[in-house]
């Protein structure tokens, strides 16, 4: 019997995907990004002056990321403040993205990513990097490309792209893998790879590929919502 | 990774050696060092084994207690891995709240015990839904020369191995002064183990010292098992700046099952 996803979608298929730009007015840039029902909105603030003082480098600025769930994001309520879990994705969503700038220009500064998941149903980091990456654009900080980030995965023995919490939590045969996967919009580069489960080496290739293959339909949209924007400001 | 504390001569320097496929130690670039593991670390510990790779030195400590199970997992005992880098163990270390390293290195180790499923969680627990077992795994690095995270996981392997259950008395308490005879419920088939694989410039390598480690770009951690005859990734997680492409990836994949295989066998010998 063929594989089925519970949602009815095939192997490929993403979720359908929001993408927005300006939703925090106050801040420099940022945007909403959503995979299905999961939503996550960032903020960029700076380049600004960087405190505490001895965290600065006067060769470069920095990027400073934090990612959280809000309390409510999830079924049993989020214990509000960093968790081990946060701080993590935090780090890694700060490498999944500095490839991407050019933070020269900004000595002693830094910018501050600000990443909150509104509602969760599996892929919370890899939206918020989408959101992040295009919140960033948003802002006005030189960039050599756009971030496009996607979770891929294993149903037993199928490999399947953009994992829904069900998905994530099948139990039957080789049970669920999940690999979180970000690259540079245009080249081979991959920033993020963050792996639970159960995947044989030889399948890692295809898992790759599938995930380029969704990282081009994920830049389209990211694209399109930044060029909206533009427009926008210039119909007003 | 960090290269604060390493000047940009030795980076260049090492950057051109790897290039070659020159090690200072003579060590081809995916050849680990040598280890060993002894055990009984503490007679308080229901398990605990230290291991050496190199001069890397790390102890790790199993110590089981009873409580109720997490409400997600009823039928299943509890699995916690914690640990510590002491300043004991490195210049680098700083005393405090832990900071990312400090987080990340049980995390990665957790993970990977965790999805090769090497514990059967099932068979510890007591009476279902109200007590289980919970199995505390503690790491900390006595001496950081470089590659912890594989170094922590062969000790865990190591001191799951030698865990003996306290005795439980009828009303539930636990004796930590008499161990019974019973071991944990282990996967005779697999346990998983660790490969941090490093990049700096086009080069990649495996088990660095912790001048080699200060030089690098970036890491990426694998978990690796064997499930029903086959090879398994059970975890994986890069850090650092530097990406990978996907020429690098498959090279990696093709590196892991003879590693494994390799490792695997040398930690045979200990257990």
């Amino acid at each position: 019997m063929a594989f089925k996803r519970s949602d009815g979608r095939k192997l490929t298929e993403l979720r359908p995907m929001i993408a927005k730009v300006g939703v925090v007015p106050n801040a420099d840039g940022s945007a909403l990004f959503a995979f299905g029902s999961t939503v996550a909105i960032a903020a960029v603030y700076g380049p600004r002056k960087l405190h505490p003082q001895h965290m600065q480098n006067p060769a470069t600025g920095i990027l400073r990321c934090n990612y959280d769930l809000l309390s409510f994001s999830v079924y049993d309520r989020k214990r509000p403040g960093p968790s081990r879990r946060s701080q993590e994705i935090s780090k890694v969503t700060e490498w999944a993205l500095s490839p991407a700038l050019y933070l020269e220009s900004f000595p002693s500064s830094v910018v501050d990513v600000q990443i909150y998941i509104l509602q969760a149903d599996a892929g919370t980091r890899t939206a918020g990097i989408n959101a992040a990456s295009m919140a960033l654009a948003h802002a006005g900080i030189p960039m050599r490309d756009l971030i496009c980030s996607v979770a891929v995965g294993k149903n037993d023995k199928e490999v399947i792209i953009d994992l829904t919490k069900e998905e994530e939590d099948y139990k039957e045969g080789e049970g669920s893998t999940d690999f979180a996967v970000a690259k540079l919009a245009n080249s081979d580069e991959f920033s993020l790879l963050q792996l639970d489960g159960k995947i044989q080496p030889e399948v890692v290739s295809k898992a790759i590929s599938m995930a380029k293959d969704a990282c081009i339909q994920i830049y389209e949209i990211q694209k399109k919502a930044l060029k909206d924007c533009v427009e926008g400001v210039q119909n007003e | 990774m960090s290269s604060m504390e390493i000047s940009s001569l030795a980076k260049e320097n090492l950057r051109k050696m790897f290039s070659e496929g020159k090690r200072f130690d003579y060590r081809g670039l995916l050849d680990y060092r040598d280890f060993e593991v002894t055990y009984d670390v503490s007679n308080k510990a229901e398990g605990s084994a230290r291991v050496k790779l190199g001069k890397t030195e790390i102890v790790v400590g199993i110590k089981l207690t009873v409580g109720a199970p997490y409400p997600d997992s009823k039928d299943k005992g509890n699995l916690m891995v914690s640990g510590d880098l002491l300043p004991i163990a490195s210049p680098r270390y700083e005393s405090g709240p832990p900071g990312f390293n400090a987080i990340e290195l049980p995390r990665l180790v957790d993970r990977a015990i965790r999805g090769s499923e090497m514990i059967d969680l099932k068979r510890l627990v007591i009476k279902e839904g109200e007590k289980v077992w919970t199995v505390i795994i503690d790491i900390y690095p006595i001496n950081d020369d470089g590659n912890i995270v594989d170094a922590a996981t062969i000790g865990v392997i190591a001191a799951l191995k030698k865990t003996f259950l306290p005795t439980l008395d009828s009303e539930g308490n636990v004796d930590y002064e008499t161990k019974t005879k019973n071991k944990l419920p282990l996967s005779e088939e697999t346990a998983p183990l660790s490969f941090s694989f490093y990049k700096l410039g086009d080069s990649i390598l495996l088990d660095p010292t912790r001048e080699e480690e200060e030089a690098c770009d970036s890491r990426i951690t694998f978990g690796i098992s064997k499930w029903e005859g086959q090879y398994m990734i059970n975890s994986c997680q890069k850090r650092g700046e530097q990406t990978l492409n996907s020429e690098e990836i498959a090279k990696i994949m093709d590196i892991i099952p003879k590693k494994f295989e390799e490792l695997n066998k040398k930690l045979k010998k200990f257990l």
